[in-house]
């Protein structure tokens, strides 16, 4: 109920260079890899509701996509015979009072939150892996270092410092606001995998690479993220949610995506008082985000369950 | 146990201290209160304009630690600088916090118990209907923005009034203008006022809250000393309140700690859309209009109330988790 973003902490690109670079040396462990992998995709299968949301985000970003090529208008076409238009065979979804396709406009607005959660998340997640892991694995100063500034990232209000800095990303690309939201998102998990690193430091293998002279930085990437890609996976799946309502709340009162731009969170923000007057200003971009965002957690969920059959709580 | 209650004490203050003047030193560099003369027709002379934002201590061509020595001198005094209409940042502060307060405190009571007794429900019967149904819809809520559900809210009741043809539920402001807030039909017109933005609240809470405790609660049933407290004779319910709620609670008391402590500024979208002046707005307000100073207030008032929230999640493990009581 707090409107400051979620810590919700999130992963992926690290764990990417980690089992992509981890390959030739150990073909036995590979097998095992590639073995429980198949499994997780198996259990993950199983799951109607989480393949249906896998669906749907899928629908989702074809159609946001190839939607220049469907609809008749451009998201920064102007009609100037249709004003406030409600849904028609020509407008869809209607037309806002200057003559913008709410079409066009939903479909942009659904590219630039896709891309900003997808990002963002990806983002959030490589930064999370690395700061824990190696916070985890060298220790001492680097150690205190890395948690210092995650305490510190964690106290500082994400809402309030993205707001404030919100007039100098004004005019320039959106890609710095989605670095802001993700910089606000990585400290959660980056703890946690601090802790799961700790432990598995001791671990046997990773001795015998240490002792091998494998350099610290690539026992990192090889052998302790990969250990851990079921969290990461799932953290950048939460990641992506919750980074599309970051990005919402923070539009809703302009402090996001800036305009000539336009984004979900945008679009409800300026047409949250024509709901009841023109609903279809409000309604149809509303409904994007609330099937996108369900979507997305549907798959959360699902490969949560995949990744530990034993997890209690779902369904 | 009390030097370590100290030496948390002082990391917290070290921390609020930092978050502040990060703040502070973000806020002072990037907005641009000059802008709010330059905008005027026909534009006030520069050394007239450099007089007034000295004398808010919003001049941007003093060095930034100048003024953030300022401020933070004004702040050891106890006194958070001015706002950009010249107004004590202290007395605006103290003005919306209870505003605030006064629209959260009963959603976010409601919310809360209802969300344990949700859960706590959901969890005794766990994959009947009834745990399907709070699971499913809570799955459903959390995944609308609260942007959109206060929308959802405010055109519903605004619907309701309309088929009733009077006006049932107010959609704007804490109450009628001009009205007694302290006598009968005051208070009745504030209930009147609070309804649509509360169930906005209360909804969002005990969808997060229920998750939660249901998975707590969880934990919690397949335990020994559940079993052992029905050996011993309890009734079920007598067993599940007693030994197995008390005990899923716990692992919940930090966020009803952050909860009630974040109650002045948890409801920033709420606030907008039902137009009551709260703090979420005084932020929102103070960026957009470059009030430096009305920044680094709030700020730093988040940062108490976190500090707060702190301590108070210590207290409330020790007041439910015997084992911490020294």
């Amino acid at each position: 109920m707090t409107d400051t973003l979620q810590p919700d902490g999130g992963p992926a690109p690290g764990l990417q260079s980690g089992t992509a670079s981890g390959s030739g040396a150990q073909a036995p462990l590979e097998d095992a890899a590639a073995s429980r992998l198949q499994l997780v995709w198996r259990r993950f299968l199983r799951q109607r509701l989480a393949i249906a949301g896998l669906v749907v985000v899928a629908l989702l970003f074809g159609v946001a996509y190839l939607s220049p090529y469907l609809g008749r208008w451009q998201y920064d076409q102007l009609d100037f015979t249709a004003f406030l238009e409600p849904p028609s065979a020509s407008h869809w979804f209607g037309t806002t009072q200057n003559g913008f396709d709410v079409f066009a406009l939903t479909m942009r607005g659904l590219q630039k939150s896709l891309v900003i959660g997808l990002l963002g998340a990806l983002m959030a997640t490589a930064l999370a892996a690395t700061v824990g892991a190696f916070a985890g694995y060298f220790g001492g100063a680097v150690n205190t270092a890395l948690v210092t500034l995650i305490d510190l990232l964690m106290v500082l209000p994400a809402f309030l410092i993205i707001a404030i800095l919100s007039p100098s990303f004004r005019g320039h690309t959106w890609l710095i606001f989605v670095v802001l939201l993700a910089a606000f998102q990585w400290m959660v998990t980056a703890r946690i995998v601090r802790g799961m690193t700790l432990s598995l430091r001791e671990r046997e293998f990773v001795h015998a690479a240490r002792f091998m002279g494998v350099p610290g930085w690539r026992i990192i990437f090889r052998h302790i993220l990969p250990n851990m890609a079921s969290l990461l996976i799932i953290d950048a799946t939460i990641n992506v949610s919750s980074l599309i309502l970051a990005e919402v709340g923070l539009s809703f009162f302009g402090f996001g995506v800036q305009p000539p731009d336009v984004s979900l969170g945008t679009l409800i923000g300026d047409y949250a008082n024509a709901a009841l007057t023109f609903p279809w200003e409000f309604y149809f971009p509303a409904a994007f985000l609330v099937i996108l965002v369900l979507a997305i957690n549907l798959v959360g969920d699902g490969l949560r369950d995949a990744f530990d059959p034993n997890a209690q709580g779902h369904h | 146990m009390a030097a370590f209650l100290l030496r948390r004490l002082v990391y917290l203050l070290c921390l609020v201290v930092v978050s502040t003047s990060v703040a502070y030193l973000l806020a002072a560099t990037q907005l641009r209160p000059r802008a709010r003369y330059e905008g005027r027709n026909p534009p006030p002379p520069v050394a007239v304009v450099d007089a007034r934002l000295d004398e808010l201590n919003m001049n941007d061509k003093v060095p930034v630690l100048t003024r953030y020595r300022r401020w933070g001198a004004g702040l050891l005094r106890g006194d958070l600088g001015r706002t950009i209409d010249n107004q004590p940042v202290n007395a605006e502060i103290g003005r919306r916090m209870w505003v605030s307060l006064r629209l959260v405190v009963v959603g976010a009571v409601v919310g809360t118990l209802l969300g344990v007794a949700a859960g706590a429900y959901g969890a005794v019967k766990q994959y009947q209907l009834a745990d399907r149904v709070l699971t499913v819809s809570s799955f459903v809520i959390l995944s609308i923005p609260a942007v959109v559900l206060g929308v959802l809210f405010k055109n519903a009741g605004i619907g309701l009034n309309n088929a009733l043809g009077f006006k049932l539920l107010y959609t704007t402001g804490e109450l009628t203008p001009g009205m007694d807030p302290w006598s009968a039909a005051g208070l009745v017109n504030r209930f009147a006022h609070l309804v649509l933005p509360s169930l906005v609240l209360i909804v969002i809470a005990v969808a997060f809250y229920g998750r939660y405790q249901r998975n707590a609660m969880l934990d919690v049933l397949g335990s020994d000393f559940l079993r052992t407290a029905r050996a011993k004779g309890l009734r079920r319910s007598q067993a599940l309140i007693k030994h197995g709620l008390r005990t899923a609670l716990i692992p919940m008391a930090t966020f009803f700690a952050y909860e009630f402590a974040l109650l002045f500024v948890g409801a920033t979208f709420t606030e907008r859309l039902f137009g009551w002046h709260g703090m979420g707005e005084y932020f929102v307000e103070s960026v957009t209009k470059n009030d430096i100073n009305s920044v680094a207030g709030v700020t730093l008032f988040v940062g108490v109330l976190v500090l707060i929230a702190g301590f108070l999640s210590d207290l409330a493990y020790a007041a439910l988790d015997p084992r911490v009581r020294v």
